[in-house]
């Protein structure tokens, strides 16, 4: 047997053995997920269980160095980890924002210190992120934000607003961008910072979506005091001064990377695919089809669609482990996910006809069918939008010319 | 397995690709057009790809093949799709080779491998019987005579029916007529007295014809796989076929899209070049995606081909329907933003789309497809 065969069969067995059969429904919403952060409480045991298992193996972040939390993983066997999960429909043992962005972008620009201190941290669910990027001025033109940050000697001085900060208002701590250099050009007088979200002179205000529901908030900074160094040489400031366009662009790519590897027609709430669900609402003709031509052809044509999708993010992935990275690709991958799970979600609402469309005493419930139809709207803005990613792709990947 | 290719079927690629644009590009395709040339291909240029290889491209190396398998034959195919090459390649190499190699007796497959791999014998696939592609809708029948069958019925769009020695025809043995049970297929030589074949030119230039069989006496050795069993036998060539077609519209779409973005970055009208207007940047954005995804789900479709042949069946169904609309908008994209030009004879974006027209037609639409992996899907 190869290396990577006894992997695979030792993966699988402690999979079997280690992931309580609750774990095992493909859930990856976001109500249902494992956050962590301080605040975080395990929504069942199940759950508990299964992040503490994967924990002690380093598979909550598997490709991370063992001494910063991970498994030390080689590319060839996370990607059977990922397909032994997959094959029993495992859920992810931790999700978050550290997790996907922060993390890689430490992993690439961080000192080993900066490292030290917030990886393992991120690895244990003990801390959770949230992302200060966009601003009331600054949403596709990233690079124009406002927040400003003064160099006071031993401190950072930080004044200023960001908005649309996704679970501000339950994560610990944020990776902001903030201005340095007012009088240089746009993208070279920004800064990427670390902050506790406890610091004195940081609020934050929800901020009520379509879903009727508030995942994120407006994020105050007034005076807000950041520390040069925690205790030892922790800096706050990650990359260079003035540089942290550079930083911001690298984890864009990294959110990019995760938003585009969503499994779009699944990710909505729902039963898994959408023709049986559709069957089970509306019925079948004589000829087994469904009893609604016109549904029934936009459903085949979004799961070949959404097939072929998910192909590609796994022949990406076979080309970046064989040498050819994706680069701007990732836009693509983005742009796909995030217009088929709208897709997808409509054509719930669409098959779920009037009675998707009730809502509850309370308003709109969290978790139903028009919940996430109404949430998923923002999957083609946030993390730049549709138009963006297609003006990236026309520019990085096929060099079309600017006016 | 990876979804990338390995380094052989790289190297077959790069050597595909130089010999193409070198030999058979698509200049090559509008001299044998113009030229009227009764075959609709090169003799010359197809002993060429045969002595390369290419004829046996999926057959066994014990048969004189090179074993390169469906992923093989779908690199050759798509590289054939960039240059617009017409060749007996897909219904000889692929339809052919596959009927004989997995549904063949050992006796069938020791007479007409070879001379397949080494480009002597065109095979034709005879299936459909009206303009839309209903593979179980068969008539054409097969009646007991003596020890054997007497076969009567027509055929339509039969591609290279023209100019093949071989046809594989699939008939009735038993059964209704839109029954998928009670189909059998037959192996029989091409000019028979009894065999009318009407040559149908097509929009694409390339050959294909309507068949009438009246007549035919045919024995138990002219049987390919079981008696009204063919609909499976059929199934697997079908699906070979989608796959290869998918290949090859996949290659179009990259050719024409390559044309096009080349030409957005040459033309200019308001004092700028085309390609900085964002109403083409977007589309061709768009494109560019759906391309990247057609070529995931053709690749996919051909590794399962050679991986588990039997289980390939929906998969290069999917394939089938990805590539035939990625292939259309693609096409459709390149004259409308070519303007007046692309609308020209002269101009080769016309020539994608016309070919890209019939190969989407050929063995299911994207809407043929769509409805078959419903019904598997039980809705
Ligand atoms: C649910 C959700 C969660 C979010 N979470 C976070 C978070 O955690 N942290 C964070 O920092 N931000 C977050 N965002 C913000 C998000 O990144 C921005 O909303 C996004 O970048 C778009 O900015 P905007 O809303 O200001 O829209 P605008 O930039 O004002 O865009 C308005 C419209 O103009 C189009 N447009 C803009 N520029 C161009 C152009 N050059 N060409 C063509 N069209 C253009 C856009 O595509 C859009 O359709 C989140 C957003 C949402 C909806
Ligand atoms: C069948 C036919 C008959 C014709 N008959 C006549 C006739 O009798 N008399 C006559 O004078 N002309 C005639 N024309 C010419 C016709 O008017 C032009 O072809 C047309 O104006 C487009 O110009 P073009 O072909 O140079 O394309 P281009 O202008 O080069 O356009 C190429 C592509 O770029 C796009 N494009 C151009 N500018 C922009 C922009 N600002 N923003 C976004 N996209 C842009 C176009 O939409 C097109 O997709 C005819 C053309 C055809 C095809």
């Amino acid at each position: 047997m190869s290396d990577l065969e006894q992997f695979r069969a030792e993966t699988r067995a402690w999979l079997a053995e280690n992931c309580p059969e609750e774990m095992r429904d493909g859930d990856i919403t976001a109500e249902n997920q494992c956050w962590g952060g301080r605040q975080w409480e395990f929504q069942s045991d199940a759950q508990k269980r299964w992040f503490e298992a994967a924990l002690a193996m380093g598979y909550t972040v598997p490709t991370w160095p063992e001494e910063y939390g991970g498994a030390g993983l080689s590319a060839d066997e996370a990607k059977i980890l990922t397909e032994e999960r997959d094959r029993i429909n495992a859920r992810k043992p931790l999700s978050n924002f550290g997790i996907s962005m922060l993390g890689p972008a430490l992993l690439a620009f961080g000192t080993h210190e900066q490292k030290l201190m917030h990886l393992g941290a991120i690895a244990r669910g003990e801390i959770r992120w949230c992302q200060g990027y966009s601003e009331p001025g600054a949403g596709s033109d990233l690079a124009s934000l406002k927040t400003k940050c003064e160099d006071k000697g031993d401190h950072w001085l930080i004044n200023g607003q960001k908005i649309w900060t996704s679970n501000a208002d339950i994560s610990d701590w944020i990776f902001c961008l903030v201005r340095t250099d007012f009088d240089a050009p746009k993208h070279k007088g920004i800064t990427f910072i670390l902050m506790d979200m406890a610091s004195e002179g940081i609020s934050v205000k929800p901020i009520i979506l379509i879903s009727g529901h508030s995942p994120f908030c407006e994020t105050f900074f007034d005076d807000v005091k950041v520390p040069k160094a925690y205790g030892d040489d922790n800096l706050s400031v990650v990359g260079e001064v003035n540089r942290g366009w550079d930083v911001a662009k690298n984890l864009l790519v990294h959110e990019r990377g995760m938003l585009g590897t969503m499994s779009p027609l699944r990710g909505a709430t729902g039963p898994e695919n959408l023709g049986g669900y559709a069957a089970g609402e509306i019925g079948v003709d004589a000829t087994g089809r469904l009893d609604d031509p016109s549904l029934r052809q936009k459903i085949a044509q979004a799961e070949i669609d959404d097939w072929a999708y998910n192909l590609t993010v796994e022949r990406m992935n076979d080309e970046a482990n064989a040498g050819n990275g994706l680069g701007a690709k990732s836009s693509m991958l983005k742009y796909a996910a995030s217009e088929l799970t709208k897709k997808g979600s409509q054509l719930r609402m669409d098959i779920g006809g009037t009675g998707a469309a009730t809502i509850g005493p309370d308003g709109i419930e969290y978790g139903s069918l028009a919940n996430t139809w109404l949430y998923n709207r923002a999957y083609s803005i946030l993390g730049g939008t549709t138009e963006v990613q297609l003006n990236i792709i026309s520019k990085r990947v096929l060099e079309l010319p600017s006016a | 397995m990876s979804l990338i290719l390995t380094e052989e079927q790289e190297m077959l690629q790069d050597a595909a690709n130089g010999f193409l644009t070198e030999n058979a590009p698509v200049a090559a395709f509008r001299e044998v057009r113009d030229s009227k040339n009764p075959d609709g291909f090169c003799r010359d240029l197809w002993k060429e790809m045969a002595d390369m290889g290419w004829a046996g491209i999926i057959v066994d190396e014990e048969f004189g093949g090179s074993e390169f398998g469906y992923v093989g034959a779908g690199v050759l195919a798509e590289q054939m799709g960039r240059n617009l090459t017409a060749s007996p390649f897909f219904s000889t190499s692929v339809l052919g080779a596959t009927a004989v190699q997995r549904y063949g007796t050992a006796k069938q497959k020791e007479q007409h491998l070879g001379s397949i791999c080494d480009g002597s014998t065109l095979f034709a696939l005879a299936v459909d019987e009206g303009p839309r592609h209903r593979p179980e809708h068969v008539e054409f029948a097969a009646t007991p005579h003596g020890n054997g069958y007497k076969l009567s019925g027509a055929k339509t769009f039969v591609a290279d029916g023209h100019v093949a020695d071989k046809l594989i025809i699939a008939a009735r043995t038993s059964g209704e007529a839109n029954d998928p049970s009670g189909i059998t297929l037959f192996l029989v030589d091409a000019d028979a007295e009894e065999i009318d074949r009407a040559h149908t030119p097509m929009i694409d230039s390339r050959n294909a014809a309507n068949i009438k069989v009246d007549g035919l006496e045919v024995t138990g050795d002219d049987i390919l796989g079981e008696v009204d069993k063919g609909y499976e036998a059929l199934e697997g060539i079908l699906s070979a076929g989608r796959a290869v077609l998918g290949a090859e519209m996949s290659g179009s779409s990259q050719q024409a899209f390559a044309i096009t973005t080349d030409y957005l970055k040459e033309r200019e009208q308001f004092g700028q070049k085309i390609g900085s207007f964002q109403g083409l940047q977007h589309r061709a954005a768009h494109l560019a995606t759906e391309i990247e995804m057609t070529k995931s789900a053709v690749l996919k479709s051909l590794q399962l081909l050679d991986d588990d042949f039997e289980s390939a069946s929906a998969t290069c169904s999917m394939a089938k329907a990805k590539s035939g609309m990625t292939a259309q908008l693609s096409t459709q994209e390149a004259i409308q933003m070519h303007g007046g030009i692309g609308v020209t004879d002269e101009y080769d974006v016309g020539l994608y789309f016309k070919r890209v027209h019939v190969a989407q037609q050929m063995f299911g639409d994207a809407g043929f497809h769509a409805d078959r992996l419903a019904k598997r899907s039980g809705y």
